[in-house]
């Protein structure tokens, strides 16, 4: 047997779930896709006492627009339901062109929403994306509920703000912004592995062509997604045009701190995270134009 | 030792029933239990793709499933491909005809990722050949003849009367 012994709880409903999750204590995990937790358990380097599995929740699974024009989208809503469904492209083009990013189809098959965020890999592409559509997080106990915003979810490395009696339920995302473009890039050495780095990046227009809001979340450059508000704040009230945009590129990779790894040098990725910042903007500012993209 | 739990799975259509700790990995529980040992293990951590499976008819990793959570579903494996003893898929002779293979030890997972992947996609281009297979290892092949076997696959199945 590859993982170390454990009770194991496939509870049917979300009451029964945090029930079993509070009795487990700090020593039950949550079983969503399970295409990290499961290695981790394979290599038994997470030995938790007791899984509780949220497979069977069918009311996890659910994408609705929210009453504000956005999207509620429950947190085992699978990564390949989030890659093919419409209303998804329509509300939150970002995740939709982000998806696709993840890992391999038979992985998407299986790997979850909540699953993404609650596991909280600096590389991962959810959490970077939840922060940059400004995502709002519900966390459910046996005892009651709170709202997090995904900008304070993710503390630091493989760490979030779930308390070990929570459960990750539900993503609200807002609606767009008006005249908003967004992007999603990323650098691998391969379709589907880890990005050396990646960017989520979203440029709102006001009725003058110029930047109202911008907003650049960078993967794999820290402990968790790290913002690059500084080359935000510097395309604030241009126009988004090549030279802006070179700078606030330039900023960007001047403001994150990168530590090396044995892919990608810290040197390389601020240099990936330069040419990222400056393709990115340039396509999220044509689309928030309305421009169609260039083939 | 954790308490055993009932797993009843239809696998290629037939129906099984066993007793198994949760931490039996779909993998093992139909290699060791059902000995369908067609279904290979490699890196046992979701990176090679060897041990992919058809879970409710898409592919999924069985190494990163646990047998209890098969619980009610249905499984296809390599061994449901070929109509019979002595027959091949279309699929497993484009590989044999156009050499997508040579030790063999990828070539289940390649083929079950492939099935459904055709299904969907029949008349697929190279580049989407090559993303449908970005998560199997190869290590013999370099990819060209099983993106050629792919291709002639989808010659094949085309010129195949619907079922």
């Amino acid at each position: 047997m590859k993982p170390a012994a454990f009770e194991y709880a496939a509870p049917g409903s979300l009451p029964e779930a945090l029930e079993a999750l509070a009795r487990g204590g700090a020593d039950a995990k949550v079983l969503a896709g399970g295409q990290s937790l499961i290695p981790m358990l394979n290599f038994r380097l997470a030995r938790p006492a007791l899984l509780v599995d949220l497979n069977r929740l069918a009311e996890l699974d659910f994408v609705r627009s929210g009453e504000d024009g956005g999207l509620r989208l429950g947190a085992m809503v699978r990564q390949r339901r989030l890659e093919r469904d419409p209303q998804i492209a329509a509300l939150a083009p970002l995740l939709a062109e982000a998806v696709p990013a993840i890992a391999h189809p038979q992985i998407r098959n299986r790997g979850t929403l909540g699953g993404s965020l609650a596991h909280a890999d600096p590389a991962a592409e959810l959490p970077a994306v939840a922060v940059a559509l400004r995502a709002r997080l519900r966390l459910r106990r046996a005892a009651g509920e709170r709202w997090v915003e995904a900008e304070s979810f993710f503390p630091g490395l493989f760490a979030t703000a779930l308390e070990p009696d929570e459960i990750l339920v539900e993503v609200a995302l807002p609606p767009p912004p008006p005249r908003a473009g967004w992007c999603f890039a990323e650098v691998a050495r391969r379709p589907g592995d880890y990005a050396q780095v990646g960017l989520a990046a979203m440029v709102a227009l006001d009725e003058d062509g110029r930047c109202r809001e911008a907003r650049l979340v960078y993967l794999s450059v820290g402990q968790a997604p790290v913002q690059a508000s500084g080359a935000a704040a510097l395309l604030r009230g241009e126009t988004p045009a090549p030279r802006a945009i070179a700078a606030a590129a330039e900023a960007a990779a001047d403001e994150i701190e990168p530590a090396g790894d044995i892919h990608a040098s810290a040197g390389f990725k601020r240099h990936l995270a330069r040419v990222l910042a400056e393709r990115s903007l340039t396509k999220a500012a044509a689309r928030a134009r309305g421009e169609r993209d260039a083939s | 030792m954790s308490s055993a739990h009932s797993v009843a799975v239809t696998v290629n259509g037939r129906r099984h029933e066993r007793q198994v700790e949760p931490r039996l990995l779909l993998s093992d529980f139909l290699r060791h239990d059902l000995g369908l040992t067609g279904t290979h293990v490699g890196c046992e951590h979701g990176v090679c793709g060897a041990c992919t499976v058809l879970l409710d008819g898409e592919p999924v990793r069985s190494c990163l499933l646990l047998a209890v959570q098969a619980d009610g579903r249905d499984i296809g494996t390599v061994e449901g491909l070929a109509s019979g003893p002595g027959d091949l898929h279309p699929l497993q002779q484009a590989f044999w005809e156009a050499h997508g293979l040579q030790c063999g030890f990828c070539t289940p997972g390649f083929l079950m990722t492939l099935v459904p992947f055709l299904a969907q996609n029949p008349d697929p281009s190279e580049d989407e050949i090559r993303r449908a297979i970005s998560g199997n290892l190869c290590r013999c092949t370099g990819y060209q003849h099983i993106v050629d076997a792919v291709k002639l696959a989808a010659r094949k199945l085309a010129a195949q009367p619907r079922e």
